[in-house]
């Protein structure tokens, strides 16, 4: 397993092309092609600060706006919630490299997260550009934190990436069932509203065991809210936990993998 | 010398497809058996007990019907999957083509997709750089490379796939039936590069139903027959016994339908032979000649009881080689004794077209008495006829074609031939030169 990964090391301008693949394939033959990276993003914020101060209109000035207050959990969300359904989908997708070419299966759920993060990133930028707008400047000791929680999601949605990718060969119906229960998460996720509120409050230790719940509170703290990171415990602590989630999960791919060929 | 593959006691078993999988799941979660349940249940041995090894510098064919596991050996060898039991040794890098152009994104450039493509194959960016020049012009893709590959012809993809694969440069070359992609052409640059691979002393595995390229290409051959290796070596010997036997088994195949069309046909005809269109058959015999579609009707007054192909030495037989003798033997029952009787012998290529036609009155013979069982041979000294299926037509009749028993298309049997010319006919030939034509002994 070790030397397996090892090799994923080895494996790093092959990881680099496809995910460069990925990226340029998908706008291929748009017509506005990578802008829709930021295009898709830029609407959303569009419509969320619409509802948000239209329609119904946010009362909590802690939370104002509150469209870019929910954009920073969205974001992230997004990019976990996009990985983890291609991950899973990467295996039978890629079914005929896995089956005619000799190609490291693991490079393929890898390679959905990282493309995805790219795609976070892009839309990082109209965040930021309309964080600057409303001249809600993040604190730059905070921006530290910023990579921390980056590593930190990346090592946790690559580990769930890689077992749901395995999985997913065997058993289809994961496909199904993972489209519902993001549904589900998002929703149990203080993305769309705020942790401190009262009726969050009652709930806290259920809040805590959701591990998203960490990822969100620290991505808000870091690019809304003003003053020091409170949560920045919970966020090693998550990353301290998604390493051994990782090993885990790898185990379990690197068990798998040899079923892989005639399963697909 | 040192062995570049070796396949030692390998077995490989797939588990059945079973349309099970949904409700694993459930009972896996249930009894927390995720990892036992994907233990096959319901089992295909693709290979078992398969050894074989190939030198370094030598070029191996691997032959054997549809599904007796040439593509799994490959795979095995490749990688891609791990034998069940016993160990696959290889030494060195491996490139295989197996499936061409697997991992192109249809989206992207054909430019792009060599890059990636490579990278997939283990070169790296500057290597792929290098070499790129190289790999598009053997693809004779130049003025089609920064198109989308989802533009290309399957043929151009295949060709590129191909160029990627082969420039790889590996030790050893895995081959999987991937010669029919190109044109002649194309396929002739494969050959060529593949030679080339061979004074380089390369080593090259190729899984393929080309007969003529193990022969002419092959230092060994392999004949895997049902997931067993039946046969290793000289490679003229492995298809010699390969040919012999698809022969036994086409035999076979073909001794069982003339049996059904037999047996379906004498049905039909009983249950029609009072009706009207029985009689009108009967009339007329010579039209029915011509009827495409087999069939048996007549009195019955003397009945054909079985119809015997059989070769120069007497055994039964359905396939013969083209030249030699062959027996055509219709045993007949007369219920009592006739005193006009016509034997008829009809000869059909598969496209309907009557090869040859004659029979006993057509050869003034004039009839005297048939009674009892009976039977009468029908002669060829050399059987000169082209590679293909034939059908036969066998008749007893009145002289003025009314029929007692009539046999429309109902045996079949197959020539074979190791020459593929055309036509039907093929007199007995030799061609005589010149002194002054010349030919070299070895073909292509």
């Amino acid at each position: 397993m070790f030397s397996n990964l090892a090799n994923l090391l080895r494996y790093r301008g092959l990881i680099a092309s496809l995910v460069a693949r990925e990226l340029k394939a998908r706008y291929r033959g748009s017509m506005f092609g990578f802008f829709w990276s930021f295009i898709n993003p830029l609407l959303l914020l569009l419509i969320y600060s619409f509802v948000f101060t239209s329609i119904i209109p946010n009362e909590d000035a802690k939370t104002r706006p509150y469209a870019l207050f929910m954009f920073c959990g969205i974001l992230p969300w997004t990019w976990f919630a996009t990985s983890l359904s291609d991950a899973a989908g990467s295996l039978i997708a890629g079914g005929n490299l896995i089956k005619k070419v000799l190609f490291p299966a693991e490079v393929l759920p890898i390679v959905n997260v990282l493309a995805n993060m790219v795609h976070f990133f892009l839309g990082l930028t109209i965040l930021i550009v309309f964080l600057v707008v409303y001249q809600k400047m993040p604190d730059p000791w905070d921006l530290v934190w910023f990579p921390i929680a980056v590593i930190v999601q990346l090592v946790f949605t690559t580990a769930l990436g890689l077992a749901l990718a395995a999985l997913a060969v065997h058993f289809r119906d994961i496909r199904d069932i993972l489209a519902n229960l993001l549904t589900l998460w998002f929703f149990a996720t203080p993305i769309i509203y705020p942790y401190f509120q009262p009726n969050v409050q009652k709930f806290r230790p259920l809040f805590n065991v959701n591990p998203f719940t960490h990822l969100a509170i620290s991505y808000q703290e870091i690019l809304f809210f003003q003053g020091p990171i409170g949560h920045w415990k919970w966020l090693l602590g998550l990353g301290a936990a998604s390493i051994p989630l990782f090993l885990g999960c790898y185990w379990m791919f690197d068990r798998l993998r040899d079923s892989f060929a005639e399963a697909v | 010398m040192k062995a570049a593959i070796e396949l030692t006691n390998v077995s490989k078993v797939y588990r059945k497809y079973s349309g099970k999988q949904f409700s694993t799941l459930k009972s896996a979660f249930l009894q927390r058996s995720i990892l036992r349940d994907l233990r096959p249940s319901e089992v295909f041995p693709a290979l078992t007990d398969v050894s074989f090894s190939v030198a370094r510098g030598s070029t191996c064919g691997v032959i054997g019907r549809n599904g007796s596991g040439k593509s799994t050996a490959l795979k095995l060898v490749a990688g891609i999957t791990k034998p069940t039991a016993g160990t696959v040794r290889v030494d060195g890098r491996i490139s295989a083509l197996i499936e061409l152009g697997a991992g192109f994104h249809p989206e992207i450039s054909g430019r792009e997709n060599v890059y990636i493509n490579g990278i997939m194959l283990g070169l790296t960016k500057s290597q792929i750089h290098s070499r790129f020049d190289d790999i598009v012009e053997f693809a004779e893709l130049r003025e089609f490379i920064d198109a989308p590959v989802k533009t290309y012809s399957s043929g151009m993809y295949m060709r590129l796939g191909f160029a990627v694969a082969i420039n790889v440069d590996p030790d050893v070359l895995l081959v999987d039936e991937v010669l029919a992609v190109g044109d002649e052409g194309f396929t002739h640059k494969c050959l060529d590069k593949f030679a080339e691979f061979r004074r380089r002393n390369k080593t090259i595995l190729l899984v393929t139903h080309s007969l003529n390229l193990v022969e002419k290409f092959c230092d060994d051959a392999v004949w895997l027959n049902n997931g067993r290796a039946m046969t290793h070596g000289d490679p003229k010997r492995v298809v010699g016994s390969y040919l012999a036997a698809v022969e036994e088994s086409e035999e076979k195949l073909l001794a069982e339908t003339t049996a059904r069309a037999v047996e379906d046909a004498g049905r039909k005809g009983r249950e029609g032979r009072e009706g009207e269109q029985a009689e009108e058959r009967a009339a007329d015999p010579t039209s029915n000649m011509f009827q495409a579609t087999e069939g048996r009707w007549g009195t019955r007054e003397v009945e054909i009881t079985e119809v015997v192909f059989s070769g120069a030495d007497g055994q039964p037989a359905h396939i013969f080689h083209s030249g030699d003798p062959m027996n055509i033997t219709v045993k007949v029952r007369s219920r009592q004794a006739v005193e006009d009787f016509v034997f008829g012998i009809g000869l059909f290529n598969a496209e309907g077209v009557c090869c040859y036609g004659t029979n006993t009155y057509l050869e003034e013979m004039n009839p005297r008495r048939l009674s009892g069982d009976a039977d009468a041979t029908f002669a060829i000294d050399g059987l000169d006829l082209v590679e293909g299926t034939y059908k036969v037509d066998v008749a007893v009749h009145k002289r003025d074609g009314a029929p007692y028993d009539y046999h429309r298309l109902l045996y079949t049997f197959r020539v074979k031939s190791r020459v593929h010319d055309v036509g039907i006919y093929r007199p007995k030939h030799t061609w005589r030169f010149s002194p002054n034509v010349v030919f070299s002994r070895d073909q292509g």
